[in-house]
């Protein structure tokens, strides 16, 4: 019987037990029961105490980086076996999959407002007697004018893109440029990744830097817009569903873009000091990965948001 | 279809119950546990004829056939996707149980080796497709039977409300000519058990919806707060009230009689207890009715204004308190905190007559109270007030009078 | 292994496991991890358990006796969540635990520090959402499926930390299955191909790949909530231009694969069982993958035969009829081919065998209910009723519970080396079948003759079935406290175990050392087709 009590550590590692897992638990847990705490006040009218939740994030945050150096340390020192790195791979694809899911419920939302709902409101469709509630309500998107604009006040304006042709209006257009940025970003990530495997530091760190650059444009331009939206275009939060898909889409890909930004940082100092090698740089290909995939639902969420 | 059993009075007593007297079952707590062994036994013996005589016999075990066409289509397709059920169920067990009786250890069975049989296997995947097949003919013809919606003879809208119903007859341009609110009216010491059951209990409205029989009749159904469900098992419909949204429904029945119904979507704390109630006349009957309510509608409207005294304020307030507020206000008038405040004490009950009216006229948007200027008559409206006001230990020591809700409304 | 970085630990895992409460909480260990997971699993089913006989005891006769709607409508809700995510499906992630990396021959799984968050994720969240029970306004009181708006505008202000509870389970359940689909697709041991493993190792590759896709769906759907509550957005709210309606699809895009998560796995654990116990190869093995395959492949596109009611287009209705009527054919497949397996085997009935062909016959009876359901027309009839109760105990009790006990006695004796008393299992068993048939056959008859589900109050001619399904319930949970004794028992008085066994079993596990060592496989072994494919 091939048995023995020690684990074949070439065929696999077995981490050592310790206490990652368990603080982060536990700091997410006084994270987000803080954050309820906070949010319930505010929104019953207080002022809100965030300490709790601060706390929790700082302890999240905290045993995240002692985490991950573990791993980046137990790898240097050439603990970490092909069959790991094969589970991080998988590990990896498959987190980045069930992220798709998340931004699917929302463009689903998105489709099933602009699809079925606002035509059953205005009149139209299977279901348009619907209109008989609302009957001042027209169907069109973007919405700006609410079936009720006393509880859900209208937006003066969208954020909808110019007409195809209307070419001085485009060279005003944020998002565009917003788009540009981001695609370039994932060509620059890539050249990185290139220069890893031409064992070209220089160049790992150029692109990876001009990378990291431009995420923080991104979203430098996306502060920047939703700016306008609240103060010009009375576009906010509660100004029915134009808005609330909207900000909820753009938002939590803003967030993704933060987190993104933040992993290609991180991976830009692990450059800085030295780590990575032409077949060892999972930490980089995970955050690459991550950082494409932001992109695909930029763009997913350019057309379906902005332009169509 | 069979008709069996279809009574022209009330079809949930009729088809459900055994004949027994409520009343007696429930005098007195002494013989409680001697009735619960009755019951028990008499179920088991429900539950053992029933296994034995094959389910279908067994009627008031089983669906309710109802009172209109749709409802003894439905009753039909039931039966026939529960008997092939019951016949694959049959085989299917039949053989399982004859294996696990002969292929046992303990009788010598050596097992066999074979573990494929692609013929087999094609076999129990193209069959069973092809049973679904016959049972999807019949229920597409029924579902499209009941999305036959147009034609109608006339319209209702019906409104689900934390915890009632409102109905509303439409002319042809959809303008209300009649709408009341229906309230279930089983006492609380029923519930509560402090008198006897009724015969109708949780059951019973205030105000039963009336239609005529052989007439299209189509409801307009929709909520004002949450999703509720507006269900009527003998007419085989049965649809959410979505808030802001509309659905269509349509029933033509047959037979005169009271027919009854729960809400069937959690809708809060009194889900249980809104029932629904329609009574079906026939068709002069209805008629008639339907012309003396427009007309002493109108007759009332016109005394509305008229000025009340304390007494009369408190009475009608105690009323109206007890139908419409009492559900989240409690009846001792303390509330459910903190989601349903207190009227006792309440700053806004010993504050300002006027933004007391306002509050309870406009409801507070975004929350459960409602805008109980669209369901109550200025009259009403003093009296809850007013009641509200001066009950619970409440002394604000002022009048509010119908004209005062009156003014205040055209006021904005 | 690097001796700088280890000088500071005790090398624990090569040798067993640390002492003490520090073994629990840092373990990497994929039979400890397995072991917190089913012990917290059961606790959370009695807790449910509990709030359920609550329910049953207010049901026992009409009126309110024991307790107020209110309060009412937070047991129902608790109750359901409780089982669903705290009962049955930490469950399942404990069974795969402790069994997949046997099963494929790994010494653990693949990202063990992962299992580990995984698990301890759940207990603050369960301990979240339970103490919501005692916040001013009470604990979400809006059904397990949270509708939109009474779960949002309407909702008491606890539904915040219910929000962000749901938020953690869906991670812990996320990480949970990246981890299952990590280590099967690559630590099986060498000559397993896809073909040959085990075939709840197959159900739970399917089924963590069901909850990667609607895990983040649901969270989705419960951060649209929030917004609606804090934010002022109008996702389900038609004054803005959303839709009540969208929440429930959302909700069933999650909803209904979410069911099938709850008895794929349960398919798994029979199609070991049976075999062992008729001491017969599985039948129909290739079929048997497809079939998982095809039910996970519809559970995507039926999600709306649980909104029948809310009024959607005909075209609509009518492709989600025949969509989830065709999940039959595959499940169909499923019971026929274990029916196969028994069929001239040789058959003992230790209750492991019990458990499973309870679970065949009534699962099979909760399956013809679930179908009579998918008819449209007729479940105007049904649905919200507890026709619907009885469809899914029967599925969920019977079904998905059972096979969870089942497997418990299966693997008892190699997880700790001791057999479990034989006598006491059937006693348990057989209590077990007549509790729940009495609980939840009734209900059927209740739904049909039209009692509304989520009451906590009926009309009279309901009162017979509720009381004996009262009795039931009782009976039953009774029974399960009876489980613990004998399980308890077990683990300090049982006989020793032989390496195999039960007669008939096959499977790598099988041929390790009962109790099985810590790290499993701590080199590959040799994979024989008559030993994995039984
Ligand atoms: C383990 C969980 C589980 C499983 C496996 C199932 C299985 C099925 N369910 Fe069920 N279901 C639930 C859990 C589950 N369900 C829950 C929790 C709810 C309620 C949620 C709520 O509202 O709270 C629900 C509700 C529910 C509804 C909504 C009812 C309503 O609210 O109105 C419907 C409607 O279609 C439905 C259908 C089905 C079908 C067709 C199957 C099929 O998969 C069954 C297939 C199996 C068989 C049919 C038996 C074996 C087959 C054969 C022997 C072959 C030959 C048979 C024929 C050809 C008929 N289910
Ligand atoms: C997932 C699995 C699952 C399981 C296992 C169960 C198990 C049980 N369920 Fe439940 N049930 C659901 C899932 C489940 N349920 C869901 C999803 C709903 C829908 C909720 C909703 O509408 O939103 C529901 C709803 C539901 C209702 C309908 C409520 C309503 O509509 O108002 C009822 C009513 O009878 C019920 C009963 C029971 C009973 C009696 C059991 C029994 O099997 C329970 C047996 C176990 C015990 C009784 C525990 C034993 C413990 C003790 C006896 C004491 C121990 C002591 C201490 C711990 C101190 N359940
Ligand atoms: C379905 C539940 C419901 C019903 C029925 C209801 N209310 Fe209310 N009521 C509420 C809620 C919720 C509030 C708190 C609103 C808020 O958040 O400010 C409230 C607040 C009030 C207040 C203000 C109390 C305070 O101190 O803030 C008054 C007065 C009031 N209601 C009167 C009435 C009257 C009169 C009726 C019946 C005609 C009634 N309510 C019926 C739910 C209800
Ligand atoms: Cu209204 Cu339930
Ligand atoms: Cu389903």
């Amino acid at each position: 019987m091939a048995n023995s009590a020690e684990v074949d550590k070439s065929i696999y590692y077995v981490p050592d037990s310790g206490w990652y897992p368990v603080f982060l638990a536990f700091g997410l847990m006084l994270m987000v029961t803080g954050l309820a705490g906070w949010l319930n006040d505010v929104s019953a009218g207080g002022t809100g105490d965030a300490t709790q939740s601060t706390v929790g994030f700082a302890i999240v945050a905290l045993v995240l980086y002692f985490w991950f150096a573990k791993v980046v340390e137990e790898n240097t020192a050439g603990l970490n076996n092909e069959s790991l790195k094969r589970s991080y791979v998988w590990g990896m694809g498959w987190f980045i999959f069930s992220e798709v899911m998340f931004f699917a419920a929302f463009f689903g939302a998105l489709f099933y407002v602009r699809a079925f709902v606002v035509p059953w409101l205005g009149g139209e469709g299977d279901k348009g007697i619907t209109n008989y509630l609302w009957p001042t309500f027209e169907a069109a998107w973007p919405v700006v004018q609410n079936p009720d604009p006393e509880l859900f006040v209208n937006p003066v304006q969208s954020m909808a893109a110019p007409g195809v042709t209307d070419v001085s209006a485009w060279g005003a257009y944020l998002p565009f440029y917003n788009t540009v940025i981001l695609l370039s970003s994932s060509v620059t990530v890539h050249f990185a990744h290139d220069a890893i495997k031409a064992q070209n530091r220089n160049k790992l760190i150029g692109w990876l830097g001009l990378t990291v650059l431009l995420g923080a444009i991104f979203l430098v331009l996306q502060v920047a817009e939703y700016v306008h939206a609240y103060n010009d275009l009375g576009l906010t939060l509660g100004s029915g569903i134009y808005g609330s898909t909207f900000f909820i889409l753009t938002g939590f890909h803003g967030f993704h873009v933060t987190l993104g930004t933040f992993m290609l940082l991180i991976q830009l100092f692990r450059a800085l000091k030295g780590h990575f090698s032409e077949n060892d740089c999972f930490g980089f290909e995970a955050s690459s990965w991550y950082w494409h995939f932001v992109d695909v639902v930029w763009v997913g969420l350019f057309i379906f948001v902005y332009v169509v | 279809m069979i008709k069996k059993g279809v009574g022209v009075l009330d079809n949930t007593e009729q088809q459900i119950l055994a004949p027994r007297t409520k009343v007696e079952r429930h005098s007195s707590m002494k013989n409680q546990l001697c009735r619960m062994k009755h019951r028990l036994w008499r179920m088991t013996v429900a539950l053992a004829s029933l296994l034995l005589t094959g389910v279908a016999a067994a009627d008031e075990l089983n669906l309710r056939v109802g009172v209109t066409d749709i409802s003894r289509q439905v009753y039909d397709l039931h039966m026939i996707i529960f008997l092939i059920c019951v016949a694959i169920g049959v085989l299917v067990f039949g053989v399982l149980f004859w294996s696990v009786f002969n292929h046992r250890k303990s009788r010598g069975a050596e097992a066999a080796t074979f573990h494929d049989s692609t013929k087999l296997e094609l076999a129990w995947t193209i069959v069973p497709t092809l049973i679904l097949i016959v049972m999807a003919v019949p229920a597409t013809q029924v579902l499209v039977a009941m999305y036959d919606t147009g034609g109608e003879d006339m319209s209702i809208e019906v409104r689900g409300y934390q915890w009632k119903w409102q109905y509303k007859y439409l002319d042809e341009d959809y303008n209300n000519t009649l709408s009341f609110f229906s309230v279930m009216s089983t006492p609380r010491e029923e519930i509560y058990n402090q008198s006897v059951k009724g015969e109708n209990y949780l059951l019973d409205v205030d105000e039963h919806l009336r239609i005529p029989t052989n007439r299209k009749v189509r409801f307009l159904i929709t909520a004002e707060d949450v999703i509720h469900a507006w269900w009527v098992p003998d007419f085989g419909i049965k649809r959410d009230a979505v808030p802001g949204m509309l659905n269509e429904l349509w029933t033509i029945v047959e037979e005169p009689g009271i027919y009854r119904g729960q809400c069937t979507e959690l809708c809060g704390k009194d889900h249980g207890f809104m029932p629904i109630v329609v009574e079906v006349l026939p068709e002069a009957e209805f008629d008639a009715w339907y012309a003396s309510q427009v007309s002493s509608e109108l007759v009332r409207q016109e005394s509305i204004g008229e000025a009340m005294t304390h007494e009369e304020l408190m009475a009608q307030g105690d009323t109206v308190y007890g139908t419409y507020c009492a559900s989240c206000h409690m009846a001792n008038g303390e509330g459910v905190a903190p989601v349903f405040p207190a009227i006792a004490g309440s700053a806004v009950a010993m504050g300002p007559r006027d933004d007391h009216l306002k509050l309870v006229i406009d409801g507070v948007p975004g929350t459960a109270m409602q805008a109980f200027g669209r369901q109550l008559d200025p009259a009403q409206l003093a009296a809850v007030v007013h009641y509200q006001r001066h009950a619970f230990g409440n002394n604000a020591g002022d009048m509010s009078q119908p004209q005062d809700v009156i003014n205040l409304s055209n006021g904005q | 292994m690097s001796e700088v970085i280890h000088a500071d630990h005790h090398d624990d895992h090569a040798h067993g496991p640390a002492k003490g409460l520090k073994r629990w909480l840092f373990t990497t260990n994929h039979k400890d991890i397995g072991t917190l997971y089913l012990w917290f699993s059961f606790a959370m089913f009695l807790v449910g358990g509990v709030l359920a006989l609550v329910i049953r005891a207010e049901l026992f006769q009409p009126g309110l006796q024991f307790v107020q709607p209110e309060f009412f409508n937070q047991m129902t809700t608790n109750h359901g969540l409780i089982m669903v995510f705290g009962a049955i499906m930490p469950a399942f992630v404990g069974l795969a635990n402790w069994l997949i990396p046997m099963q494929v021959g790994a010494p653990d799984m693949a990202l063990p520090r992962m299992n580990n968050l995984s698990f301890w994720i759940l207990p603050f969240a369960f301990g979240m959402m339970i103490s919501t029970l005692f916040m001013e306004g009470g604990g979400p009181n809006f059904g397990w499926t949270f509708y939109a708006p009474l779960s949002t505008t309407y909702a008491p202000p606890s539904v915040t930390y219910f929000i962000f509870a749901v938020h953690l389970m869906g991670a812990s359940s996320i990480m949970g299955s990246i981890n299952i689909i990590a280590t099967i697709l690559n630590m099986r041991a060498p000559g397993m191909t896809l073909m040959k493993m085990p075939m709840f190792v197959w159900t739970w590759l399917i089924t963590a790949y069901l909850l990667i896709a609607v895990m983040p769906v649901l969270a989705g759907a419960v951060t649209m909530m929030l917004f609606d509550i804090h934010f002022d957005t109008s996702f389900f709210n038609a004054a803005g231009g959303g839709d009540p309606v969208m929440f429930q699809h959302i909700f069933w895009f999650f909803g209904h694969p979410e069911v099938y998560i709850m008895i794929l796995p349960a398919f798994g654990i029979v199609s070991h069982i049976i075999p062992a116990f008729a001491r017969k190869r599985l039948f129909g093995y290739t079929s048997m993958v497809y079939a998982v395959a095809s039910i996970a492949f519809l559970s995507f596109i039926v999600w709306a035969h649980h909104m029948f009611t809310v009024g959607m287009p005909l075209a609509g209705q009518l492709f989600f009829m025949y969509s989830t009527m065709l999940i039959a054919v595959p499940t169909g497949v499923k019971v026929f081919n274990w029916i196969a397996t028994m069929w001239r085997g040789s058959m003992t009935f230790e209750t492991p065998m019990l458990f499973a062909i309870a679970f065949v016959v009534l699962f099979t009876m909760g399956g013809f209910s679930g179908l009579m359901l998918a008819i449209t027309p007729v479940d105007y009839q049904y649905h919200d009723t507890y026709f619907v109760v009885a469809h899914f105990h029967y599925v969920l009790v019977p079904g998905a519970l059972f096979s969870i006990i089942a497997a418990v006695y299966f693997w008892f004796p190699k997880w700790t080396g001791k057999m479990y008393d034989e006598t006491l299992g059937k006693i348990h068993f057989w209590l077990s079948f007549v509790g729940v048939n009495v609980t939840f056959f009734p209900q059927h008859f209740s739904g049909l003759a039209g009692m509304p589900r989520r009451i906590p109050d009926y009309p009279l001619q309901f009162a017979d079935f509720n009381m004996i399904s009262s009795v039931g319930a009782f009976i039953f949970g009774l029974s399960q406290v009876f489980f613990l004794y004998v399980i308890i028992k077990a683990i300090r008085s049982g006989q020793p175990a032989a390496d195999r066994s039960w007669e008939g079993a096959k499977g790598l596990e099988w041929t390790l050392p009962s109790p099985a060592p810590y790290h499993s496989f701590t080199h590959p072994p040799a994979v024989k087709d008559e030993e994995v494919l039984g």
